[in-house]
C-alpha cells in the first residue's frame, strides 16, 4: 500500500512537471502517430505481397504491433528514463539522496522518473491491440486473455530486470550510458515476429536482449499459438532475472562510495 | 585549393583524434544502422520463401545483396547533424564557428568523413560476416564499381547538403524532432530501405522519383548490383546533379538568412 501511494506520488510529480511543458505532449503525439502511420504502411507493403509471414497473419502481426507500441511506451515512459537518471546520480553522487530516504532503494531509483507523455504510445499501443482483436471478431476466450496477461506481466519483468542489470553496471563503470542505447537498438527488431529471424538473431533476441518475450510471446498467446513450453520459460526466466537482478543490485551498492561525499 | 586540402586534413586529423575516445559508443551507436537492414532482409526473405521463391524481381539472394549493399550505402551517406545542430544553436556553440574564417560545412563535413574512416573498420567486417551468413547473389565488376563509387559520392555530397540545410532550420525554431522524424519516415519508404523501390505500390513510386531520397541510398544500391539499364544509370545521375545544385542554393539562401537571426545565446 506505502509502495503503492509512492508510484502515485512520482506519477503526480511526474504530471506537474510536464504541464510547464504542454507543447511536448503535442509532440509526442505527433511522433506516436507517425511511428504507428509508418509501422502500419510497413506492414501494408509487406501485406500486399504475401498473406503470411512466418505463420502469421496480417491482423496478428498487427495485434504484435500494439504489443509493441505498449511494451515500448512503458519501458519509455518509466524504465529509461528512471535508468538514465539513476546513472546520472551515481555519476554526480547524487544518488546519496536516494539511499538515505526510508524507502527501498531499488524501487525508489526504478520509478524516479516518469515521462508521463509517452502514456499516448501506451494508449495507442493498446488501441492497436483492440482494434486487432475486434477485427478478428472477438475469438479470445477468458483462458487466452489470461495467459497474455500472465506473459505480458512476466515478459515485462524480464525487460526490467534486464535494464536493471544494465544499470547496475554504472557502479562499478561509472560512464556507460550507451549501453541503454543498445537495448533500445535491439528493441525495434521486436516489431516482427522473432520466429522470422536467422537462428543466431533469434538466440540474440530471446537470451542476450529479452526482447522476445516481452513481444512475441504475449503476441503468442493471443493468436493461440502459446506453447506450454515458452509459458515456462518466460515464468522460469522472470523468476531468475528477478532475484538475480536484486542480487546484482546489492552487489552494486556496496560499490558505491558516493561521489560528492 | 591548396589550402582547402591543408584546412581539410587539419579538420579530419582533429575529428579523427576527436572521436577515438568515443570508439565504443560509437560502435554501439552502428548497431541500429546494421540492424535494420537485417530486419528488413529478413521479413523479405521470409515473404519470397512463402511466394515459392521470389517477391517481383528478387530472389532471397538477391535481397541479400540489396541490403547488405544498402548497409553500406546508407553508413558511408548518413549524417546526424540534423540531431545536433539546434544544441549548437541553444548552446550558443556556434559562435566558435562563426568565428573561423571558412564556412562553417566544411568542418561538418571533415568530421562526417574522419567518422566514416573510423567506422569503416567496423562497417566492413560486418559485411563480409554478413556475406557469409546470407549468401547474397552479388557479382563484382571493377567499370560498375568504379560507376557506383561515383554515385555514393554524389550521394554523400547531395544527403549532406540537404540535411544540413534542413539542420538549420534550428535557427528559427528549437523544436525540429518533429520535422526531424517526418524526414526520416519519408526516408524510411522512399530510399529504398522498407522494401526495394520496385516492390513499392505505383504512386508511393511516383513519389519516390520526385524526392531526393530514392536517388541518394537505392540508385547506387540498384546500381552496384547491376540491376539498372544504362537509360536509368544517365536517368539517375542526373536526378543526383539537380538535387545536389538544389542542396547547394538551399544552403546558400538559410544559411545568410539564417546566420542573421541567430544571436548566440549562452556567450
Amino acid at each position: 500500500m506505502y509502495y503503492l501511494k509512492l508510484i502515485w506520488t512520482f506519477f503526480r510529480i511526474g504530471i506537474l512537471n510536464e504541464m510547464a511543458y504542454r507543447v511536448n505532449f503535442y509532440v509526442q503525439l505527433l511522433q506516436s502517430l507517425l511511428n504507428l502511420g509508418t509501422a502500419i504502411a510497413g506492414l501494408a507493403i509487406v501485406f500486399s505481397h504475401t498473406d503470411t509471414l512466418g505463420g502469421w497473419q496480417a491482423v496478428d502481426i498487427l495485434a504484435l504491433l500494439g504489443v509493441f507500441m505498449f511494451v515500448g511506451g512503458v519501458i519509455g515512459m518509466v524504465i529509461n528514463p528512471s535508468m538514465s537518471q539513476l546513472m546520472d546520480d551515481v555519476l554526480r553522487g547524487l544518488f546519496d539522496y536516494t539511499l538515505t530516504k526510508p524507502c527501498d532503494a531499488q524501487f525508489l531509483a526504478s520509478i524516479s522518473q516518469i515521462r508521463i507523455w509517452r502514456l499516448t504510445d501506451i494508449l495507442l499501443g493498446a488501441g492497436v491491440l483492440i482494434a486487432a482483436l475486434i477485427y478478428r471478431g472477438l475469438d479470445i476466450g477468458p483462458r487466452e486473455a489470461l495467459a497474455f496477461a500472465f506473459v505480458l506481466c512476466t515478459g515485462g519483468s524480464i525487460i526490467y530486470s534486464f535494464w536493471l542489470m544494465l544499470a547496475t553496471l554504472t557502479f562499478w563503470f561509472l560512464r556507460i550510458e550507451n549501453i541503454l542505447h543498445i537495448f533500445q537498438s535491439m528493441y525495434e527488431a521486436g516489431r516482427w515476429p522473432i520466429g522470422i529471424y536467422p537462428h543466431w538473431l533469434r538466440y540474440i533476441l530471446t537470451f542476450l536482449v529479452p526482447v522476445a518475450f516481452a513481444i512475441t510471446v504475449p503476441a503468442e498467446a493471443l493468436s493461440g499459438r502459446l506453447t506450454p513450453e515458452s509459458m515456462v520459460t518466460s515464468s522460469l526466466l522472470c523468476a531468475i532475472l528477478i532475484a538475480f537482478s536484486r542480487w546484482f543490485w546489492k552487489r552494486g551498492l556496496k560499490n558505491y562510495s558516493g561521489a560528492s561525499a | 585549393m591548396k589550402h582547402y586540402t591543408a584546412t581539410y586534413w587539419a579538420f579530419f586529423k582533429t575529428s579523427l583524434l576527436e572521436q577515438f575516445q568515443y570508439r565504443v559508443a560509437m560502435a554501439i551507436w552502428m548497431i541500429g544502422r546494421i540492424l535494420e537492414p537485417i530486419i528488413y532482409l529478413t521479413v523479405w526473405t521470409t515473404v519470397a520463401h512463402a511466394r515459392g521463391g521470389s517477391v517481383g524481381s528478387y530472389s532471397p539472394a538477391d535481397f541479400a545483396a540489396y541490403y547488405i549493399v544498402l548497409m553500406l550505402v546508407n553508413q558511408f551517406t548518413f549524417s546526424w547533424i540534423m540531431h545536433t545542430y539546434d544544441f549548437r544553436i541553444r548552446q550558443g556553440e556556434l559562435s566558435n564557428f562563426l568565428l573561423k574564417p571558412i564556412h562553417p560545412i566544411h568542418a561538418d563535413i571533415a568530421e562526417n568523413i574522419a567518422y566514416k574512416v573510423m567506422t569503416a573498420v567496423i562497417i566492413f567486417p560486418t559485411a563480409i560476416l554478413l556475406y557469409f551468413l546470407f549468401e547474397p547473389n552479388l557479382a563484382f565488376h571493377i567499370q560498375t564499381f568504379a560507376v557506383f563509387l561515383l554515385a555514393l559520392g554524389i550521394a554523400f555530397l547531395m544527403r549532406f547538403f540537404i540535411e544540413w540545410t534542413l539542420a538549420l532550420v534550428a535557427f528559427w525554431t528549437t523544436r525540429n524532432e518533429a520535422i526531424n522524424q517526418m524526414y526520416f519516415t519519408l526516408g524510411l519508404f522512399l530510399s529504398g530501405r522498407i522494401a526495394p523501390i520496385d516492390l513499392l505500390p505505383g504512386a508511393i513510386q511516383t513519389l519516390a522519383d520526385a524526392l531526393p531520397f530514392r536517388w541518394a541510398i537505392a540508385f547506387p544500391v540498384e546500381l552496384m548490383l547491376g540491376r539498372l539499364s544504362q537509360e536509368q544509370i544517365l536517368n539517375g545521375f542526373t536526378m543526383q546533379a539537380v538535387w545536389l545544385l538544389a542542396g547547394f542554393l538551399l544552403i546558400q539562401l538559410t544559411w545568410r538568412s539564417g546566420v542573421k537571426k541567430y544571436s548566440a545565446v549562452g556567450s
